[in-house]
């Protein structure tokens, strides 16, 4: 059984954010990790291969940079056996369209039974390449997916809703967006990391590479929404602080929720 | 087929067991003011499901011009793929300009798989939709700006950023919509919209899947998004014992309590009772934090509340350059005075 | 000469920060406050692979190198000593005696569930009569058919209870040296629960309070003739051996400590304001910072160096004793430094820092107290 698990390089927003002095965001100045959704999904595909590690085979594929080579080689120090690296200067600027249009250009190129995206990548937050990716391709999708098991030639997902989930199931080739909430990912292990930089491989595909993909779907030309203004959020000013005792604090703020009639 | 041919500001009608989301309303209230920015053209109402043109009147009242409505067995419990073929199929017959889905467990799979399969540009998660020109500062006639785009701006990057994305070459114009944030109108149960129902064609593929169970899961604590007052723990609050503190406040006011992700994370709360960029938005009257330093990820789903009460030991934490009015001092002594005083003041 | 670290080297150190951060930080106070063991811990970092780092795959280790080894003890070391001891008693004192002088069979039986983590090991020379002296040792071996008979008390044992295979060295033969009848040790490998082997008193120790440090006696106690750990009367070798990559364990384990009590006393100084300003704003502070800084750095490249040494050289004492002489001391002058910027805190377990302080004491004491590596760098210069 072959499962691609595809992941993202992202900064990561948790460990507190870095501003430029203009007061943009310094991307560069914040770490990168492995996008919390994509190791889920990740992370599931390796329980899958601990079940039979002779007959699964987990490859992680990424679209980005030259440096998104270190997220693929933590995949494979997590246990995964290829990494797949999807790097050209004309794929840049992607919006969702263009990327899956992209990475769907990629996946044409190897077999595969079960795909597995992270839900959503906390840089972007949009939840949309997974399913489109499903949709160039073809393939069943299942999103939001909170377990995951394989039967026979199917896999069993629970799907989460706000209030209810669904037991689903659908026959492989599918594609399946993984909740961090799936699972607990691994730790890299020592070893892993050694056998990642000194045994397995990334294989990096530029934009010929790619399989029955148009030019008029990929980078920023290729892609149908285009950004009018970005910034860093405005917020509402401060208001008041007082530093008192606590009793005249309460006085402070009974005064406060009087006048603004809330009680 | 010219951009010009797709007309009229369409939004999917999202229901669940029969039942109408709140979100098909909200939609409804932003999708009219965005029809009447473009020179009133049409709003209309996407309704799928099996049994459900009996909620077609309902959408009306909200602000549906037009209801749309595909009847169809398949329907009946939400799935991707005769859901995706049933609005793909309205689409492609209706060529509507602009094409609104709730950000919902649901719609964040049906507007992208959607969106693919019609060839456009989607999206996500917008907190503010507009009408106006591409870009942003053209002039129109100058043979390059675009007039009466949706405009469609979201939160990124854990909300530390924002961006105001537009869709100029590709129809219909497509976002999902965070619930909570567009306003519905007050319902005209007069209103009458013209209902269509629609043949989509369904058809059984290989990217059908089956449903094996549907399991209603019973909320244990009101939704947090509901609330009108929200009394909030963070960390600071020192154990998950210590809420007894916010509980007692939330009682006395007629709040609600809920909690940042480091109270999640430590395993003192659920987590639907997180607010914040990966728990839930809220925007209630009164939002206070206490004990809660205020991380941009945990501002970005509370900055829109009416009013933002902070209480923090320490002067220099986040939450009180967005708070209204923030309290310096221990939670363990100002909490229970201020229930002490609240209680007094509603007996009183 | 190179002193970046490679992306493997870079990424293992994300490893084991990530991981002291997650799972060992929150847990320092309450091993330090109730002395209890970590096992939770160590279960834990079996299964990261931990408990094998510098030992080949073949014996069911990670296959690093002592360098990532000694990041990892380094790391863990940051936030709980107790947590980076156990693996380096662990790795140096135990998984790599049997690496380094274990036959076959030795290795297949003991070493390899040992560096896959499914047990743990222990090391034990020290007695109440001989610790720098080890002609003082009393715990004898005698061979009696196909097995040997152990009897006599080992003291001060990191990971003893807890461990489920001891190195434990023995006095097998007594020759006449030039100085008069000289002691000959062998080493052996005894399992737990092997009968006539107990423990005796638990220490209560000032740090590592976590670390389970026992007193093994030994009672009639039989093991099987195949358990001598390479030849009969090389024993004292051996441990001298062994020890040399041990001191580098601790050496790491004594910069971690040191690197902790420095990141804390610079998170400290940033928030504590005095006089109206943050304490970082005041020169004292600021130069305090600069010296402890440059004080680990060097105690840093020093380590690295012994690790590097003891991957690439047969040799590697004067480096590993330089190692540990150098950061045991820097840690200890850190931490106490750490503490004075605290001020009244420092002095209180509700920070840090004071559990630091007294953590780093012991890397001056044991695996050979400062005053014997003074010996063994000393030695080397006068031969």
């Amino acid at each position: 059984m072959k499962i691609v698990v595809c992941i993202k390089q992202v900064p990561d927003t948790a460990g507190g954010v870095q501003f430029n002095p203009d007061g943009t965001l310094n991307r560069a100045a914040m770490l990168s990790i492995m996008n919390p959704d994509d190791k889920a999904g990740l992370e599931a595909a390796l329980r899958i291969k601990d079940a039979d590690p002779d007959n699964v085979e987990v490859t992680a594929i990424t679209m980005g940079l030259p440096k998104a080579d270190d997220v693929l080689r933590e995949a494979m120090a997590m246990g995964a056996d290829k990494g797949i690296l999807i790097t050209d200067r004309v794929l840049g600027g992607a919006d969702t369209w263009a990327t899956s249009s992209t990475i769907a250009g990629g996946l044409r190129n190897i077999d595969y039974d079960l795909i597995i995206t992270g839900r959503q990548a906390i840089d972007g937050d949009t939840a949309q390449v997974g399913p489109q990716i499903a949709e160039h391709l073809g393939l069943p999708v299942i999103s939001y997916a909170e377990e995951l098991k394989i039967e026979g030639d199917s896999v069993v997902v629970k799907r989460q809703y706000e209030d209810r989930y669904h037991m689903l199931k659908v026959k492989m080739p599918c594609l399946v967006t993984a909740l961090a909430e799936l699972n607990e990912p691994r730790y890299m292990t020592p070893g892993g990391i050694f056998d990642a930089y000194d045994e397995k491989e990334v294989t990096v595909w530029g934009r010929n590479d790619l399989k029955d993909l148009d030019d008029k779907d990929i980078g920023l030309a290729g892609s149908p929404t285009k950004i009018a203004k970005a910034s860093d959020k405005v917020r509402k000013g401060a208001g008041e602080t007082v530093n008192l005792d606590p009793k005249e604090s309460v006085d402070y703020i009974m005064g406060k929720l009087l006048e603004k009639h809330i009680i | 087929m010219a951009l010009e041919d797709y007309k009229g500001v369409y939004i999917f009608a999202q229901q669940v067991d029969n039942k109408l989301d709140n979100i098909a309303f909200e939609l409804l209230g932003k999708a009219k003011d965005l029809a009447k920015d473009l020179g009133g053209v049409e709003v209309a109402a996407v309704l799928l499901g099996s049994g459900v043109k009996g909620l077609a009147d309902e959408l009306g009242w909200y602000g549906a011009d037009k209801v749309i409505v595909v009847d169809d067995p398949k329907l009946e419990t939400y799935r991707t793929e005769p859901y995706a073929q049933a609005l793909a199929g309205v689409i492609n017959e209706f060529k509507p300009e602009i094409m609104l889905v709730g950000a919902t467990a649901i719609g964040r799979d049906l507007g992208p798989t959607v969106s693919a399969r019609v060839a456009t540009g989607l999206t996500a998660d917008c907190t503010s939709l507009d009408i106006g020109n591409f870009p942003l500062n053209g002039t129109p006639g100058d043979g390059n700006t675009k007039e009466n785009q949706l405009l469609m701006t979201r939160p990124a990057f854990g909300g530390n950023t924002i961006a105001t994305i537009a869709c100029p070459d590709n129809r219909p114009q497509m976002a999902t919509v965070r619930p909570g944030v567009m306003q519905k109108i007050e319902p005209d149960k007069n209103a009458k919209p013209e209902v269509v129902e629609f043949a989509a064609n369904l058809e059984e593929n290989n990217r059908y899947v089956e449903i094996l169970e549907v399991v209603k899961e019973v909320s244990k604590t009101v939704d947090i998004s509901e609330a009108k007052i929200l009394v909030s723990g963070g960390r600071g609050v020192g154990s998950p014992e210590n809420f007894k503190l916010l509980e007692d406040l939330a009682d006395a006011i007629g709040g609600t309590v809920s909690c940042s992700r480091a109270v999640v994370d430590s395993g003192w709360k659920p987590k639907d009772m997180q607010v914040g960029q990966t728990g839930k938005t809220v925007r209630p009257n009164v939002y206070f934090a206490i004990g809660i330093s205020g991380a941009i990820q945990h501002v970005a789903g509370m900055e829109e509340s009416d009013v933002i009460i902070a209480i923090n030991k320490d002067e220099t934490a986040p939450i009180f350059e967005v708070a209204d009015f923030g309290l310096v001092g221990d939670l363990n002594k100002i909490v229970p005075l201020l229930t002490d005083a609240i209680k007094a003041q509603v007996a009183g | 000469m190179d002193f970046t670290l490679d992306k493997k080297h870079e990424m293992a150190r994300t490893l084991f920060k990530e991981f002291a951060e997650t799972e060992v930080k929150p847990l320092a106070q309450e091993v330090d406050e109730t002395e209890i063991f970590p096992r939770g811990t160590v279960d834990k970092m079996q299964k990261a692979g931990f408990l094998g780092i510098p030992i080949p795959k073949e014996y069911g280790g990670q296959g690093a190198d002592p360098l990532t080894y000694v990041m990892c003890v380094e790391e863990l070391s940051k936030v709980c000593g107790t947590t980076g001891v156990i693996v380096s008693a662990h790795t140096s004192l135990c998984c790599d005696p049997i690496l380094t002088y274990g036959t076959e069979e030795q290795k297949q039986k003991y070493l390899v569930p040992l560096a896959k983590g499914d047990k743990l090991g222990a090391f034990a020379l020290t007695e109440p009569g001989a610790g720098t002296d080890a002609q003082g040792a009393q715990t004898k071996a005698v061979e009696d058919g196909d097995e040997w008979v152990l009897n006599g008390t080992k003291c001060f044992i990191t990971n003893g209870k807890e461990a489920d295979v001891y190195i434990i060295f023995a006095v097998t033969d007594i020759v006449e040296g030039r100085r008069g009848p000289q002691k000959r040790f062998s080493a052996f490998i005894v399992e737990k629960d092997t009968p006539g082997f107990s423990f005796g008193t638990k220490e209560k120790k000032m740090g590592i309070r976590g670390s389970s440090t026992y007193e093994l006696i030994f009672e009639d106690c039989r093991i099987p003739k195949e358990n001598i750990l390479g030849p009969r009367g090389k024993g004292f070798g051996i441990a001298m051996h062994t020890l040399d990559g041990g001191r580098i364990g601790i050496a790491a384990q004594a910069l971690g400590i040191g690197e902790g009590a420095l990141q804390c006393a610079i998170d400290f100084v940033k928030e504590r304001k005095q006089f109206g300003r943050p304490i970082s704003a005041f020169q004292n502070t600021q130069f305090q910072l600069a010296d402890m800084a440059t004080r680990m750095q060097a105690a840093q490249f020093m380590v690295y160096r012994a690790a590097q040494a003891k991957a690439t050289q047969k040799t590697y004492s004067v480096e590993a004793a330089q190692a540990k002489l150098f950061a045991a001391e820097a840690a200890m002058a850190v931490t106490t430094k750490a503490v004075q910027l605290h001020g009244g805190y420092g002095y209180t377990r509700e920070y840090d820092v004071e559990r630091m302080m007294r953590d780093a004491k012991i890397t001056e004491i044991y695996e050979g107290t400062s005053e014997v590596q003074r010996m063994v760098i000393s030695g080397a210069l006068l031969k």
